[in-house]
């Protein structure tokens, strides 16, 4: 790809997509927001999740070989 | 754009999880940080979301921080990765919302076609290339800048927006637009 080609791909894209005017302003304070975040509960983990924890667990006990194999995927 | 710092005493008592030094981090970085999502992911209401969802896991991660640090800096980089990761779960099928144009006028010598062509291949960029290409093409941001923000070197953001470019002008050959 050529310079030419770079700019006019630049070209258009900056008109289909024009930048981000000074006008785009936050607008209203967001802190109520973040607090109400802060205070919600962490979801709870979900059951299967626990279930899928404990067999994995009592897979690697009984086969501790797959260990290394688990990390070479991970 | 500018990176507020903060007196060190703050920075510290944020660390050790002060919601009142957080909230004075909060109110001095919200602007920024709002302004640098939504030139990511070009939607003011999601942008809002994600300010919020940043400022959450800088809360989560307060005690990582390093008062040493920036933390306009460090708090842009979880900026980007919120909009990374918010790009990643809602692309390509999600339109982008054109009520952020600028005020000029469409550019005459580009039809409407184009533009959707063009609109449409810019949206299925990977979501990284995406970024860097919207941060680096459009919004002119500094490569150092960029690569900041999302933890590369400038070298690895150049390659990002090369690959951006050569994607971007295979998505139009596709569809029988030459440059």
């Amino acid at each position: 790809m050529n310079a030419q080609d770079q700019k006019r791909i630049e070209q258009w894209l900056k008109t289909t997509l024009p930048p981000m005017g000074p006008g785009v302003e936050l607008r209203h304070d967001l802190w109520p927001a973040v607090l109400k975040r802060l205070e919600a509960r962490p979801p709870a983990m979900p059951w299967f999740d626990w279930v899928l924890l404990a067999a994995a667990a009592a897979w690697l006990a009984f086969f501790p070989g797959a260990i290394p194999v688990l990390f070479y995927h991970l | 754009m500018p990176v507020l710092e903060q007196p060190s005493d703050v920075l510290r008592q944020f660390c050790h999880g002060d919601l009142d030094a957080f909230e004075a981090l909060f109110r001095g970085h919200q602007r920024e940080i709002y302004g640098w999502i939504v030139r990511i992911v070009r939607d003011p209401a999601a942008a809002e979301d994600l300010t919020v969802e940043t400022f959450w896991r800088i809360h989560r991660a307060h005690a990582r921080f390093d008062p040493m640090r920036s933390f306009g800096a460090w708090a842009r980089r979880i900026a980007t990765n919120a909009a990374l990761d918010h790009l990643k779960t809602t692309r390509p099928q999600a339109d982008l919302p054109n009520d952020l144009s600028s005020p000029t006028l469409p550019d005459p010598s580009i039809s409407d076609e184009l533009r959707r062509k063009i609109a449409g291949a810019f949206r299925r960029l990977p979501p990284q290339l995406q970024v860097a290409a919207t941060l680096a093409l459009i919004e002119e941001r500094p490569y150092q800048e960029i690569a900041d923000a999302l933890g590369v070197s400038t070298g690895a953001v150049k390659v990002r927006v090369f690959r951006a470019r050569r994607f971007l002008r295979k998505e139009l050959k596709r569809q029988g637009i030459e440059l």
